[in-house]
């Protein structure tokens, strides 16, 4: 039952499965009789399980793979040994071999059904009644357009044989039975079962079950970087049963085998157990596993056995390609195609028709013209008009543009390089720059109409401070840190450089034995994973460098604060036993801080080197008789509270309770220290590590914060290890926590916990750290009335409101608890949680339970709130993306204050403007929230609307199929719960009606899914195209459904990168990614397909007239050679170039004038119309080209190809001409392609013509071209023909250029000023207070954005249809309907005549915005904040955003709005849960009451 | 093109000349480089196309254009040129007995002929065409039919045709010169006299250098070289069926002869449109007497190619050339046309230059 993985797919003789099966038999037996020894007691059960399994072999091996050693068996790869089915460690990822290329490269290419469409028309060709060229050269575009495909598949997959080969080249040592010891061996060459030895800083060959490790914890570290990304140290564990083992590890004397799950791409899941020979049988988790990618540190050596390898490894199964997508572009450009199809049939069909008649009117005599078929058989009109038909297919094949698809994939490329060549988008201090991931959707960069941001770490910087908490009720606010953060902001990143370059040289000398291989293995390494994540080995190589994850110097000195510093020392004097409660909360939160989490600690001097400070060995509690073995009654009983603690307090009792002096002394000594500390960091070599500077490397941020607070306060993490936390308390020394359980984050239950022994209670405690409201809810209620419930009850109380304060001025907030349990109580826990360990099937949900059952009735000790910055020119950027008309949405799984704070400092919410927020219970509330919003939104703007759609709007449905979605200055606040009943199918279309008319949409508390979900909705319901960015593993779904994804390379692992199209290092890249490169992109390639349809329709029209004077019979004038490479050859260059370089607007005014980005949001550079508009310039164009030749050579002697040639050199100088019209930057480049293009062509026609007197028939065009260059008739029809042709068009792009010039067009005027002026000129705009009023869908509402805060009545105007209407229509892009004498006389004057002209409405508006924010939310606030603790001075200068100072702290809620609600009825009561009510008024009358207590 | 190469070495000069302490980072880091190029900061000129900036290209236009058009039609009006019908359709054509008795293989010619007066003399070199209408010389399957390789004297081609001669190819014996094309030569003759004082005096008519030169010399010739005795050489093959003698009987002169008949070259080169003339003979300027003098003249036909079928007309045209070929005014016409449109248009721009002339620079910022 064991070997059949694969046997499926084996191709062995019969007589071989024979074997096989007996082999299997054997194996089968083997193996029953293991478990059957092995599961003694419950071995009832277990045997028929066994006999059961057996039984369903079929249904059994698709669950799990069973690996054996291979030592056990004789030949390693023998047909004997029970691993050979599973894939080796040999990697394969090239697509083709030598053989297969062809066919299946041709298989892939003719998936494209316009490949088809070429083949099948040269085949056509080969069709002597239809064919219209020579078939051999018919055949020629279409292999020079596979080939070419061809040659850029063969040489990516060259590329990947040669990265697959080096991969598979690599050394690491194998376990050799012959040789008893281990061998240097290629990766390949590593097979399923085979021990491997790793050595420090060494790649993992294979996914490997670690078995052995030289560590004294017998533990592994490994980086992951490779794969995830993240940065951190994880340690992994060696199956438990081979700790027990003494002595080294020796393979031969393994004799287990592993049953485990099959291969699967999930990083984080490996189950699975291993079965001894002694029976004894072990789970194995991820904690075992080590992945192939990943790097060995801080560990001499390891050794494993392989469990999968090659193909069948996390690492490989993850590796999927890179996506395609279909960009908006190309959905049009691919109706255009079907549209030149039809344009192609019907001229084909007319030119048949146009045969049969022609034919048909000589009747019965034929002509001597008229040739017979090569058969001799004459044909009836009628038939030959069907076989015309088909010629003139080929004949016309060129409409449907062939190169246009090679030259566009071509032009993308070229793109994509150049975006990712763009300094501006490269970020200096991580090394990293702009990665495009999807090569194909360039121009949707350039089309984006809604914006979904995730915010933490996307606005955020992710770099967690710890700012400010509150322990037992009381708030310590952390003044001087704030300051100090302040200071921080400039020395950051220098500093961060200096450390690094300390750090790094120790490491590389712990490099030891195989140092020159391990070079080599280092740069192969480097490249080789390029692969699996490229992204993640640059990240590791940068990593390498800075080597600590999250600990840049601003997130570890944290300054005390100095009423809580008091209280720690206080606390520490005193003994344990007689602390406050008050103290004790403070002690056991610093212990909490410390010890509840991952952290892993290192010294700087040997960075990754692990810091040993065990005491007492002693393993994990994992099983029940280790249970029963360490939780002996008489331990039990023994560890009473007060013995040990007292005995601990005596042992540190030489303390004196603390003086005033003493006090100041430490603080002192402190602060000298700190500024040391400072010191050290700024000096060019930091000194040696002293004890104190210990390296934290945390999974999350949040984390490094909070052990770095605690350790400000002399409460400090010294070691971790997977059993036991170290921790240096204030005159306590060190203590060892033993760590009994750790129950990890996840996103369900929102904490995580440890489980520990208290060293100094005995007690077993748990302590759990998490969001406030998965802890608040977990809380045990104050049950009786007595002094002590009733002090719980008001630090709950006021831990609520510190969490509301600090959630309001934008941090993150955490709770923390603990709980101790009684020894009976844990027992019975840790019972059960055994068994979820053990389970197999469905752990995961047992452990959530498990945990779920542990984390109740919990005592609150305090909370935090930790900063996490935002990102440089967040604000900024949002607010050009918004002027270029982007919709921006946040969705982020925060608290709902702290993203309206966030929100607020990053411009996303303007101060001005309301807010209408969406907090509701039910299904029902929901439905009616949406629907007063509704009813709000129409009674505010109603009086602006023009009729139709006020009407619409009362229509919620209806609305969303009005085209003009109105965007007001409101802003919409949702919570996940909210989110979840309006994303129900019933309310999403009356969501969307709200949410479209809000500037600003805020979704907090969102999940994934509902990111997801959200994006969805918008893209699927709106029609619009979408951009979700995101950094973490939590967006990954949203940036997955967007039309463009995005994600930035930031602190959390790689998942985001992974699945987005482009990756940026900041998000303030995002601006000029999408403002520049995108509406290059966009403008760029919209050109040039509409340039492509022309020039083919132009071209193709020529034959077409011809028919006319042809008898319709398919004839060309155009020699089939040039008429077949035209396309190819001629005229292809300089519209590559232009398609690649031209820029309509230089990088500077568009960043400016972000304006300029909504031509891409409307499509204004190929709207369906300008397709048409093209076509009729193309048979325009080619009529003039065609009959000016004609007449030119009416009634001569001019034979067909004397005469087609100059049409055919007429119509390149009017392709390329008018290329020159609609190229806008002219570089050398593009001189050079057009010069190259024009002596291309005549070198090859003289050539051509040159060449061969009886070649070429039937055009045979001997001496032609040399002829028609002494032919002055030439020259005069070359001059007059283009001429003639672009006349129209040139003279219509003057017109528009001074009469109705596009915002583009005044974009490049403002480009060709001085930079000075120009400044002045924008800065003019910006002074004036003017206002763009463009707005992403035209409407007759401006949207009125930005209001300069020197004129804050602006924004509150809200101007009549009429008068807005002129400024809308002076500046939307491209023609206007109607160009009325006062719209000229307004675009005649200046820019201030202009702003002053439309003041006076200004003075009638602010009735409409009557019931505006009343003042009472800030006096309201004012008194609030009288109370010591809240005064408002303390707030405001660690308020991290400056721009807010006049801003009060709680933002201006919609007053108006939520008086107009109240009039209706619809709240929920107010009180401490205001976080759950309908609105925000309510969490501030919630603060108002409990401020009063 | 220098300016922006130079430019972008100095910026690598100056990328490289600076990397800072960290020289290990540097070759490793993924920084850009900061080239003209890689950022796309090429020099460049930006036009921009208002009413202003292209007003003088209009007006430079009209300026060229117009006594350009002028010249050419002075020129093509300088051209003498007569055209004459024969095709004899009508009952009161001399020919009309000729177009009515047709047959491919009238072994009896019939001749007519048709008098004219040139009311102008003509002075140089006149050129004598035949032209046809309505004949579709461009038919797509009748170009193809032909072999050049035949033509250009190739033995084996001249044995076995191409195919694309079909239905022309072979004739029992393989048909020498094969093909549609050749099947249809014009066979009319054509002879010019001059009445002069009653008599007919015959107008020396050249035959040598009305085709091209290349095609006469290089691209037709015949098979076994310059052997003066064709008749042996074409021995295994066959006459087109339309013709009334083969192929080497075309003209007694050995030099226009077989493939390299002048008068065969020409009609093989396949005319571009339906209405088409070719080029019959040159007759030679004499002296200074202009070629042909005012005066009568007598156009004797055998006329031998049958139209009617198709509804064709035959022409005989007497024209003299200039620089610019034969007489067509359209030339001159289009020039003067486009160039007054232009100046025009000119004028046009200049007046909406000179209304939103302001808007063409600065002030024109959105706000």
């Amino acid at each position: 039952m064991l070997m059949r993985e694969n046997c499926g797919k084996s191709r062995r003789g019969k007589k071989k499965r024979v074997r096989k099966e007996r082999k299997r038999k054997v194996w089968v037996s083997l193996w029953q009789r293991t478990m059957a020894r092995e599961f003694g007691e419950p071995g009832g059960v277990e045997c028929s399980k066994v006999k059961k399994r057996t039984k369903k072999k079929n249904k059994k091996e698709n669950k799990t793979r069973i690996v054996f050693s291979n030592i056990l068996h004789d030949h390693g790869k023998g047909r004997d040994n029970p691993n050979r089915h599973y894939a080796n460690n040999e990697i394969k990822t090239t697509k083709y071999t030598l053989l297969s290329f062809l066919p299946k490269n041709l298989f892939e290419q003719f998936h494209r059904y316009a490949n088809v469409y070429f083949v099948f028309i040269a085949l056509l060709n080969f069709v002597p009644v239809v064919n219209a060229f020579q078939p051999e050269l018919a055949l020629a575009p279409v292999l020079f357009i596979l080939s070419v495909t061809a040659i850029k598949d063969l040489w990516e997959d060259y590329r990947r044989h040669r990265s697959d080969k080096e991969i598979n080249h690599m050394d690491c040592l194998v376990y050799s039975r012959r040789e008893r010891r281990y061998v240097e061996k290629y990766w390949k060459e590593v097979h399923v079962g085979d021990f491997i030895r790793l050595r420090c800083n060494e790649i993992l060959p294979a996914d490997v079950l670690l078995l052995s490790s030289s560590d004294p914890d017998h533990l592994c570290h490994i980086e992951t970087a490779t794969l995830d990304g993240e940065t951190n140290l994880k340690q992994r564990q060696v199956v438990r049963s081979f700790i027990d083992q003494d002595s080294d590890f020796e393979p031969s004397r393994y004799n287990s085998i592993i049953e485990c799950e099959k291969p699967n791409n999930d990083l984080n899941r490996f189950r699975g157990y291993i079965a001894h020979g002694n029976g004894r049988r072990d789970g194995l988790y991820k904690e075992n596993l080590l992945l192939r990618g990943c790097t060995v540190r801080n560990t001499e050596e390891a050794v494993g056995i392989v469990i999968y390898a090659g193909h069948e490894t996390k690492a490989m199964l993850n590796n999927n390609g890179p996506r395609y997508k279909r960009s908006k572009l190309e959905r049009q450009m691919n109706v255009d195609v079907f549209w030149c199809v039809v344009i192609l049939l019907i001229m084909c069909l007319f030119s048949a028709i146009g045969h049969g008649l022609w034919m048909f009117q000589y009747g019965d005599q034929r002509p001597v013209f008229d040739v017979l078929s090569p058969e001799g058989t004459d044909m009836s009109p009628a038939l030959s008009a069907i076989y015309l038909f088909l010629t003139m297919i080929i004949v016309f094949q060129v409409l449907i543009p062939i190169s246009l698809f090679v030259s566009i994939e071509i032009v993308k490329i070229c793109q994509v390089y150049f975006i990712h060549q763009d300094s501006d988008l490269y970020d200096e201090e991580t090394d990293s720059p702009l990665q495009c991931r999807a090569l194909n959707i360039t121009e949707d960069l350039g089309q984006v109409q809604y914006i979904f941001s995730d915010k933490t770490g996307t606005l955020t910087e992710n770099k967690m401070v710890f700012r400010r908490c509150a322990v037992a009720g009381v708030e310590y606010s952390h003044d001087a840190n704030a300051r100090r953060l302040a200071t921080y902001q400039e020395i950051d990143s220098e500093e961060e450089e200096c450390t690094s370059r300390g750090g790094t040289l120790p490491r590389r000398d712990s490099v030891t034995s195989h140092q020159s291989g391990r070079v080599v293995l280092r740069s192969q390494s480097t490249k080789s994973h390029r692969r699996t994540g490229s992204r993640a080995e640059a990240k590791r190589a940068s990593i390498l460098s800075k080597h600590t994850a999250f600990s840049s110097p601003m997130e570890k000195d944290i300054t005390p604060d100095p009423q809580l510093l008091d209280k720690v020392n206080e606390c520490s004097i005193q003994p344990l036993g007689q602390l406050t409660h008050e103290l004790s909360d403070i002690m056991e939160f610093f212990i909490a801080l410390t010890i509840c989490n991952t952290v892993v600690v290192s010294s700087p001097s040997h960075p990754r080197q692990k810091v040993r400070t065990r005491f007492e060995l002693k393993s994990p509690v994992k099983t029940i008789e280790d249970f029963i073995k360490r939780f002996t009654p008489s331990r039990l009983t023994s560890g009473s509270n007060s013995s040990s603690s007292s005995s601990l307090a005596a042992g540190r009792s030489a303390h004196k309770p603390g003086s005033e002096s003493a006090l100041l002394r430490l603080e002192e000594e402190q602060h000298s220290a700190r500024r040391a500390d400072l010191q050290s960091a700024f000096g060019p070599a930091p000194p040696a590590a002293e004890e104190g500077e210990l390296r934290y490397e945390a999974e999350s941020p949040d984390e490094a914060a909070l052990v770095y607070a605690a350790r400000a306060y002399k409460c400090s993490l010294v070691g971790r290890l997977p059993d036991q936390v170290t921790v240096e308390l204030p005159h306590l020394g060190r203590l060892h926590f033993e760590l009994l359980h750790t129950l990890s984050f996840d996103s369900t239950r929102k904490r995580m916990s440890v489980v520990v022994r208290h060293p100094l209670t005995d007690q077993i405690t748990v302590y759990t750290k998490g969001a406030d409201s998965a802890i608040m809810d977990l809380i045990r209620p104050p049950s009786s009335s007595d002094t002590k419930s009733k002090r719980q009850r008001k630090i709950l109380y006021k831990t609520q409101n510190f969490l509301n304060l600090y959630a309001a001025s934008g941090l993150r907030t955490l709770c923390i608890a603990k709980k101790a349990l009684s020894e009976e109580e844990y027992g019975a826990w840790l019972n059960s949680h055994l068994q979820a360990e053990t389970a197999i099937q469905g752990r995961e949900e047992l452990l959530f339970q498990s945990a779920v059952r542990l984390e109740t009735n919990l005592h609150l000790l305090g909370a935090t709130g930790i900063e996490d910055r935002l990102q440089d020119g967040v604000p900024e950027t949002i607010a050009s993306l918004r002027k270029a008309g982007l919709q921006i949405w946040v969705l982020t799984g925060d608290k709902q204050e702290t993203a309206v704070n966030i929100a607020y400092a990053c411009r996303l919410l303007d101060p001005e403007e309301e807010l209408i927020i969406l907090n509701a219970d039910t299904q029902e509330a929901c439905a009616v929230l949406l629907e007063e919003s509704l009813h709000y939104i129409q009674s505010k703007f109603l009086c602006d609307f023009p009729e139709h759609t006020a009407r619409a709007l009362r229509d919620d449905i209806r609305a969303l199929e009005v085209p003009p979605a109105l965007v007001h200055r409101l802003g919409l606040v949702i919570d996940g719960r909210t989110l979840a009943y309006a994303l129900e199918g019933s309310l999403e279309d009356r969501f969307l009606a709200v949410a479209r008319s809000c500037r600003s949409v805020l979704c907090c508390r969102s999940t994934p899914l509902q990111k997801s979900m959200v994006v969805k909705l918008v893209r699927n319901k709106l029609k619009v195209m979408t951009l979700a960015i995101g950094d973490g593993a939590n967006d990954v779904s949203m940036i997955q459904v967007a039309d463009v994804g995005i994600g930035i390379s930031g602190q959390e692992g790689m998942q985001a990168v992974m699945a987005s199209d482009f990756t940026i290092p900041r998000f303030q890249y995002l601006q000029k990614l999408l403002l520049v490169h995108g509406h290059w992109c966009y403008s760029r390639l919209a050109n040039m397909i509409l340039y492509f349809f022309y020039k083919n329709a132009m071209f193709v029209a020529l034959i077409f007239w011809y028919q006319f004077y042809s008898g319709f019979s398919g004839s060309a004038m155009i020699d089939q050679w040039y008429l077949i490479f035209f396309n190819l050859m001629f005229s292809a260059f300089p519209q590559l170039i232009t398609g690649t370089l031209d820029k309509d607007v230089s990088a500077e005014t568009l960043q400016d004038l972000p304006q300029l980005y909504m031509n891409g949001q409307n499509s204004e550079e190929y709207k369906p119309y300008m397709f048409w508009m093209n076509m009729i310039d193309a048979f325009y164009q080619s009529v003039v080209c065609f009959f000016i030749p004609y007449f030119a050579y009416a009634d001569s002697d001019v034979d067909l190809f004397t005469w087609g040639t100059p049409i055919t050199t007429l119509a390149l100088f009017t392709i390329l001409l008018h290329l020159s019209i609609e190229t806008k930057t002219w570089t050398w480049l593009n001189w050079a392609s057009i010069v190259f293009s024009v002596s291309l062509f005549f070198t090859v026609a003289l050539c051509y013509s040159a060449s061969c007197p009886i070649c070429y028939p039937p055009s045979n065009p001997y001496w032609t071209m040399h002829r028609l260059l002494g032919d002055p008739l030439f020259y005069l029809l070359c001059v007059i023909t283009p001429v003639v042709a672009l006349l129209p068009r040139y003279f219509y792009r003057a017109c528009q250029g001074s009469v109705f010039p596009s915002l583009i067009q005044v974009g490049r005027q403002l480009d060709k000023l001085s930079p000075e002026s120009r400044t002045g000129m924008l800065d003019q705009r910006a002074m004036c207070g003017a206002k763009l009023p463009l707005y992403p869908f035209p409407g007759p509402l401006p949207k009125d954005y930005n209001p300069s805060a020197q004129e804050p009545h602006l924004c509150k105007r809200w101007e009549s249809t009429k008068d807005s209407k002129q400024p809308i229509d002076q500046l939307r892009p491209g023609p206007t309907p109607q160009v009325t004498d006062s719209k000229e006389a307004d675009l005649n004057q200046s820019v201030p005549a202009a702003s002053r002209d439309r003041t006076p409405p200004r003075s009638e508006d602010p009735r409409s915005k009557a019931p505006a924010l009343p003042p009472c939310n800030a006096l309201q606030f004012d008194p609030a904040l009288d109370s010591p603790d809240f005064k408002i001075v303390n707030w405001i200068p660690s308020s991290p955003f400056p721009q807010r100072d006049s801003v009060p702290l709680m933002p201006l809620y919609a007053c108006d709005l939520l008086s107009a609600r109240r009039g209706q009825g619809s709240r929920t009561p107010n009180g401490p849960d205001c976080v759950e009510a309908e609105d925000l008024g309510s969490p501030k009358e919630g603060f108002l009451t409990t401020t009063l207590l | 093109m220098m300016a922006s190469s130079y430019n972008a070495k100095e910026e690598d000069g100056h990328l490289s000349g600076t990397p800072g302490p960290g020289v290990v980072g540097a070759d490793t880091s993924k920084k850009p480089d900061n080239t003209a190029f890689k950022q796309q900061r090429l020099p460049a000129w930006q036009p921009i196309l208002t009413a202003g900036t292209v007003l003088p290209a209009f007006f430079a236009i009209g300026v060229i254009f117009i006594p350009i058009g002028i010249g050419l039609y002075v020129t093509s009006n300088n051209i003498r040129e007569f055209e004459i019908d024969y095709t004899g359709l009508e009952a009161s054509s001399p020919c009309f007995n000729c177009s009515q008795s047709y047959s491919w293989n009238n072994t009896k010619p019939c001749t007519c002929s048709v008098s004219f007066t040139l009311d102008q003399a003509f002075e140089g070199n006149v050129f004598m065409y035949y032209g046809l209408s309505n004949f579709y010389q461009n038919h797509r399957r009748y170009v193809k039919s032909r072999d050049d390789r035949q033509l250009n004297g190739d033995t084996s081609a001249l044995k076995d045709p191409s195919k694309e001669c079909e239905p022309y190819r072979k004739n029992v014996k393989p048909i020498a010169p094969c093909g549609a094309i050749a099947n249809s030569l014009f066979n009319d003759t054509l002879a010019l006299y001059i009445s002069s004082n009653g008599t007919q005096i015959e107008i020396p008519l050249s035959k040598k250098g009305i085709a091209w030169w290349t095609d006469k010399h290089v691209k037709f010739r015949n098979p076994g070289g310059n052997n003066s005795n064709l008749a042996p050489v074409f021995k295994d093959t066959t006459k087109p069926v339309n013709w009334a003698k083969p192929v080497y009987e075309l003209d007694t002169d050995p030099e226009n002869n077989g493939f390299i008949n002048e008068d065969f070259i020409v009609w093989m080169r396949t005319a571009a449109l339906p209405t088409f003339r070719k080029l019959y003979r040159i007759i030679q300027k004499k002296g200074m007497t202009p070629t042909l003098p005012r005066g009568n003249y007598t156009l004797l036909i055998t006329y031998n190619y049958p139209v009617h079928s198709f509804e064709g007309r035959k022409r005989m045209i007497l024209s003299t050339i200039s620089w610019m070929g034969g007489k067509n005014p359209f030339l001159g016409i289009a020039y003067i046309t486009v160039g007054s449109v232009c100046f025009f248009l000119g004028v046009v721009l200049f007046i909406i230059h000179h209304k939103y002339g302001n808007r063409g620079n600065s002030s024109d910022i959105p706000s």
